[in-house]
């Protein structure tokens, strides 16, 4: 069965709206789909992600906020029997079928990657798969109790302001990065790095690498004492890299810096 | 190096594959799904192409060149088109046999060269390193769950306990291509490489891995069999596979020395 949102006023049930697609819209325009005409509710407020069985969701940087059991939340994965409160209203959320703990036996499945602007939720089920790879509609699947792997989308991140960056997608390129050198003979001098692997310092005395990774740029010591980030040691592991993170390498300091 | 692949004690098929070739300084870890009996296909095939791809089109003189368009290692763009053409292989073949629609696999892939290591990583099969006492994964999953957590619904510590962990948002042979993530790390002598399927990762937490590894980690066949079986203690729900790779000393890339030679001695 569907997962549903059930809209309230004051006590008064005004309407059901079944989640039964990736992206269900909440907001005071006409275009929403969940329309709540109301002046405490923002043009776009909110927006519920449903994947599968589970729902998410997400406040759209609205005037007033959005209130799960009376909490305020920026983002939520809702439970069977949570109550959104959106001004006035109530949205009160039921899912009987919410996945539930007794999953050993389902398979790892596919979600199907990349569609990022035209959500297509598609599962392949048991041995009787492509039916329904390619749908162009957000329809949701029921997800049976020994399901095979399956191909999904993974809804586009809200183009909300108050959204946060999308998540990081290997086939969207890190931003360029580059170190600058702060102190010594060299001092200005930049370097971008361009390379998966750039290797720092002096051979024989203090070398670290900087790695580029899919989440960002990491550092890492090779040889010699560990490299300082901001004055601390970064110990055996990779060590992520932050905007303006000073690195100080054989007695040169580097600065870390995203190029826009 | 050394390398274990178990049913598990729910499934009665295996559909990990897992290759090791000390000699190329290659392995590969393939978790395949989907179709009847696809998956043992998909990630055969995989396994396959990758082993064959890096076989044929390794040249040892350039291995470590860079890039200069994309910044990556030959190496790192030989793992990338062989999984590009895993890829073809196993879509082809499920759009060409009915009892392997819809396969598709993860993968793993990792080739050692000149102090470095590329990795290609595609789905929810793992990487993690041991370095200096401590554990490290160096693979991001490509799962719904750490999509979430990226976009903020969930904590890691939250997304441990969610329910929903199998829904893997890419997988090699799914759609007519496929993007890996490539990434190059320096090898240091005494370093251990992971890689395992979700089988393990599921059941087993990074602090018990490392534990097994501290322990066992004089033998890797010991430790990787040890692996093996505290995921079937914890109810071994799915296939568990794992590789375990030491590097021994540093293998850089010495102009005249033939190091494909020597690289067999570079691993336990």
């Amino acid at each position: 069965m569907t997962a549903k949102l059930v809209l309230s006023l004051n006590g008064a049930v005004l309407r059901e709206y079944p989640l039964n697609r990736e992206r269900t819209t909440i907001g005071r325009r006409p275009e929403n789909d969940i329309h709540i005409d109301n002046l405490a509710v923002s043009g776009q407020h909110a927006l519920v992600i449903t994947i599968l069985n589970d729902s998410f969701l997400e406040d759209l940087g609205s005037t007033n906020g959005t209130y799960v059991n009376g909490r305020l939340v920026k983002k939520h994965a809702l439970q069977h029997g949570d109550t959104i409160a959106i001004g006035k209203h109530e949205l009160r959320y039921i899912n009987e079928q919410a996945s539930t703990h007794d999953s050993d036996f389902d398979k790892t499945m596919i979600i199907r990657p990349g569609m990022v602007t035209q959500p297509a939720v598609a599962a392949r089920h048991g041995g009787a798969a492509a039916a329904l790879a390619e749908r162009p509609t957000s329809t949701i699947h029921p997800q049976p109790a020994a399901a095979q792997r399956t191909v999904a989308a993974v809804p586009a991140e809200a183009p909300a302001p108050a959204a946060p960056p999308p998540a990081p997608q290997s086939d969207v390129q890190l931003p360029l990065a580059r170190v600058q050198v702060l102190n010594g003979p060299a001092v200005g001098k930049e370097l971008e790095l361009r390379k998966a692997l750039t290797t720092l310092g002096k051979p024989g005395v203090q070398v670290a690498v900087i790695t580029r990774r899919v989440h960002g740029y990491f550092i890492t010591q090779v040889e010699g004492p560990g490299p300082l980030v901001n004055g601390q040691a970064i110990g055996a592991q990779a060590h992520p890299l932050l905007e303006n993170d000073v690195i100080e390498l054989a007695g040169v300091k580097m600065e870390f810096s995203f190029i826009d | 190096m050394a390398g274990v692949t178990d049913v598990g004690r729910r499934r009665d098929h295996n559909e990990d594959t897992i290759v090791t070739d000390a000699g190329l300084g290659l392995a590969v870890l393939a978790d395949g799904m989907g179709g009847y009996k696809g998956g043992e296909v998909a990630s055969a095939l995989a396994a396959n192409v990758l082993v064959e791809e890096v076989r044929r089109k390794l040249r040892w003189q350039e291995v470590a060149a860079v890039d200069e368009q994309t910044g990556y290692t030959r190496a790192s763009l030989l793992i990338r088109d062989a999984i590009s053409r895993a890829n073809d292989s196993i879509y082809r073949t499920a759009h060409e046999q009915p009892h392997c629609q819809g396969m598709g696999t993860t993968l793993v892939s990792l080739l050692f060269y000149d102090n470095r290591l590329s990795v290609g990583h595609v789905g929810d099969s793992r990487l993690y390193r041991v370095r200096g006492g401590e554990i490290e994964q160096l693979t991001v999953d490509h799962s719904l769950i750490q999509e979430l957590v990226d976009r903020g619904f969930y904590t890691p510590e939250q997304a441990r306990r969610h329910v929903q962990k199998n829904l893997v948002t890419r997988a090699v042979g799914v759609d007519p291509t496929v993007t890996a993530d490539l990434q190059e790390e320096p090898v240091l002598p005494g370093d251990i490489y992971l890689a395992c399927s979700d089988g393990l990762s599921d059941l087993v937490e990074d602090g018990d891995i490392h534990l097994t590894l501290t322990q066992y980690g004089a033998n890797l066949s010991e430790a990787a069999q040890r692996l093996v079986e505290l995921a079937n203690a914890r109810g071994g729900t799915d296939n568990v596979s794992v590789i375990l790779i030491r590097a021994l000393r540093p293998f850089p890339a010495h102009h005249r020395s033939p190091w494909r030679m020597k690289v067999l001695h570079w691993f336990t």
